[in-house]
């Protein structure tokens, strides 16, 4: 069936012809492998005892190949392979940068987090429910989504990721999961068809898909294409992934429902799915665009910290709570995004990937708090503090950082994004920053005061131990953050690269269009 | 179902349907076909044979359970890219043999695994969602 091409044609202008070398395959390496290990656990959908052995140890392989391809990254730039050799934009390219590498690298940790986690928190009957396969393929959608440089290719791993998240939202079955998924699910439905929409009309507009290509056609379409509108509609489809205000209702109303260990991966990897492509279109693709909307950006970044505060503060419940931290520091990030520069989009980045590792910690805290205090509701629970020091003294360490004090991983972006508000005269958004943060440390300092130290009067507390699958995942996430509060400068002089790299994709066109390629 | 024509009927209609469904697949490289559409031909069979004769006998015949192929496909969807590794590729380059089988040159080549992959994914998900229909329907 196959026909023999002939040799006269050039083939030269379509297809890669060189060899791939080996260091070429970290590009695609953390989707397939995820694939791979989770297509393994559905074949093995009996075995399930060895469901989380194969799971926990295809994670730990995912943070190795991301931690591999991060520097493969930063020692060559942006990393291209084009699939099935069909160079772009015909074919479907991943195109890594620093940015996608760090994002990826982060989401690969919680995930592994998540994992260990998991094993105390997932019993037999989600594992037979498919936690693990779903899992695995979630972290398929997520690497694909930092990895790829095709933006329908993008939309096809926001569907991979919603599609396991439906999954893995309804663990259980229980009537108020259904509840939150039906929220969680047509909300996300909406925001998809949205970016289906805008990028059908990109491809109208630009004829190409291609994130490079459509970057540098940008400038010289920008007289004649509505390229507005397309950017606006990004920004709403992008803006409710992430659960920016006005449409952040759905996190709050669905993300206390599921399973802690589920809430928790959810917290820390898909809202920062949305903000990654918020990044990549906003800044990389139409960055004049960005500055034109970087107004209603920044009162909605601003609206979305102080209404994401409000709400934590109003709550009693923990993991409600925490829906409502979630989204307020999705302002936190927006403002970023808004204010743009070096000191915007680094500290957006910077903001993105602390917040991955903070919120899912607080969320493996909050299920160790139920587990230990016997409910959620923090007017009820109490005396956390004599039950378990250790188990107190991490979330505390989260709490702060959380709020972005020192010496957590919090503080640093957010003293970029202020100084940088602040660089733009825009007052009101720095002080909208600094009030976010001091009413975040209200409100965990609440928590804190009510459900850690308050005690039963009258009631004997005893120590309880607590197994070392839930307490290892909560300290190394804490650590995490501490050891990036102290020595941020590695991190720091990456994500300046980054954002550098973000704002002048010379070198992110180069490694797409090698010899400036098709016209 | 009671009908006798149709219990009598299917077994010959499912045999020929899944056949039908292969070579679908097979020819779906140049032609119009592939993996998706002979999956759903396939589907279609077992969802015949299950209103014939009751789920319980279509899942004793197809052995494995219908997740378990799902995940079998979708494995060799991602090793048929893996493959072009060792052929310093890209990921997903076709690659073919042309090994020969009783004088016959049969071309083989990793995209027809993809596109098994494929097939086998079809199957069993949506397999997966028919017997379970079928089943609540029949209680």
């Amino acid at each position: 069936m196959a026909v023999p091409t002939s040799s006269s044609v050039d083939l030269s202008a379509a297809l890669v012809l060189g060899p791939t070398t080996v260091a070429d395959w970290l590009v695609i390496l953390p989707v397939a492998w995820c694939f791979a290990i989770g297509a393994l656990l559905v074949m093995l959908r009996r075995a399930i005892g060895l469901h989380p052995i194969i799971a926990v140890a295809g994670l730990a392989g995912l943070v190795l190949i991301d931690a591999l391809l991060l520097g493969h990254v930063a020692a060559k730039g942006p990393v291209t392979m084009a699939m099935g050799r069909w160079l772009p934009p015909f074919g479907i390219a991943f195109t890594v940068d620093l940015t996608g590498a760090l994002f990826a690298l982060v989401a690969a940790v919680v995930a592994l987090a998540g994992g260990i986690f998991s094993l105390a928190d997932i019993n037999d009957s989600g594992r037979r429910y498919g936690f693990y396969p779903f899992l695995m393929l979630l972290m398929a959608g997520v690497s694909g989504a930092f990895l790829t440089g095709d933006i329908f290719n993008l939309y096809v791993w926001f569907e991979v990721l919603l599609i396991s998240s439906f999954g893995l939202l309804v663990l259980g079955s229980e009537p108020e999961q259904i509840d939150g998924t039906v929220k969680y699910g047509f909300l996300n439905l909406v925001a998809t068809t949205l970016f289906l929409v805008a990028t059908g009309y990109l491809y109208a507009v630009f004829g190409t898909l291609n994130m490079a290509d459509v970057a540098r056609k940008a400038e010289g379409l920008r007289g004649s294409a509505p390229l507005m509108t397309l950017t606006a509609l990004y920004v709403l489809a992008f803006g409710m992934k992430a659960a920016a205000f006005p449409v952040n209702f759905w996190l709050p109303a669905s993300y206390h429902t599921p399973r802690v260990v589920v809430s928790a991966l959810f917290a820390g990897l898909l809202t920062k799915v949305g903000i990654y492509a918020l990044i990549r279109v906003m800044v990389m693709l139409f960055p004049v665009e960005r500055e034109e909307l970087s107004f209603v950006m920044a009162l909605a970044g601003a609206l979305t910290m102080i209404v994401g505060v409000l709400g934590a503060l109003a709550q009693t419940d923990f993991r409600r709570m925490l829906g409502y931290l979630v989204v307020s520091g999705i302002g936190s990030m927006l403002a970023g995004i808004a204010v743009g520069g070096p000191g915007g989009i680094g500290g957006a980045i910077f903001y993105a990937l602390h917040s991955m590792l903070v919120m899912t910690g607080l969320y493996f805290a909050a299920g160790i708090a139920a587990r230990l205090g016997g409910g959620s509701s923090i007017a009820t629970v109490s005396g956390l503090y004599r039950k378990n020091v250790g188990f107190a003294t991490l979330t505390l360490m989260l709490c702060f950082a959380v709020s972005g004090l020192p010496p957590f991983s919090g503080f640093w972006p957010k003293v970029m994004l202020v100084k940088a508000a602040l660089d733009i005269g825009a007052w009101w958004l720095a002080a909208a920053l600094l009030l976010a943060g001091f009413c975040t440390v209200i409100a965990t300092g609440r928590l804190f005061l009510l459900a850690y130290w308050r005690d039963d009067a009258g009631a004997a507390v005893e120590t309880v131990r607590l197994p070392s699958a839930v307490l290892a995942p909560l300290a190394a996430l804490s650590l995490l953050t501490l050891g990036l509060g102290l020595y941020p400068e590695p991190l720091l002089a990456t994500i300046q690269s980054a954002a550098a790299g973000l704002a002048e994709p010379s070198a992110y066109l180069n490694s797409v269009f090698p010899a400036g390629g098709p016209q | 179902m009671k009908s006798v024509i149709f219990r009598t009927v299917a077994p010959f209609l499912t045999s020929l349907m899944t056949l039908f469904s292969i070579f679908v697949l097979l020819r779906g490289h140049n032609e119009p076909g592939g993996g998706f559409i002979g999956g759903l031909i396939a589907v279609s069979a077992l969802a015949i044979y299950g209103i014939a004769h009751g789920v319980e006998t279509v899942r004793h015949a197809i052995y494995f359970h219908p997740m378990a192929i799902a995940g079998a496909g979708l494995f060799a969807a991602t090793v048929a890219g893996l493959i072009s590794l060792f052929a310093q590729v890209p990921f997903m380059t076709g690659l073919w043999i042309y090994p020969s089988l009783f004088g016959v040159e049969v071309p083989l080549s990793t995209v027809m695994l993809f596109d098994t992959g494929v097939y086998l994914v079809v199957v069993g998900s949506i397999s997966s969602v028919a017997l379970s229909l079928e089943e609540r329907g029949g209680e």
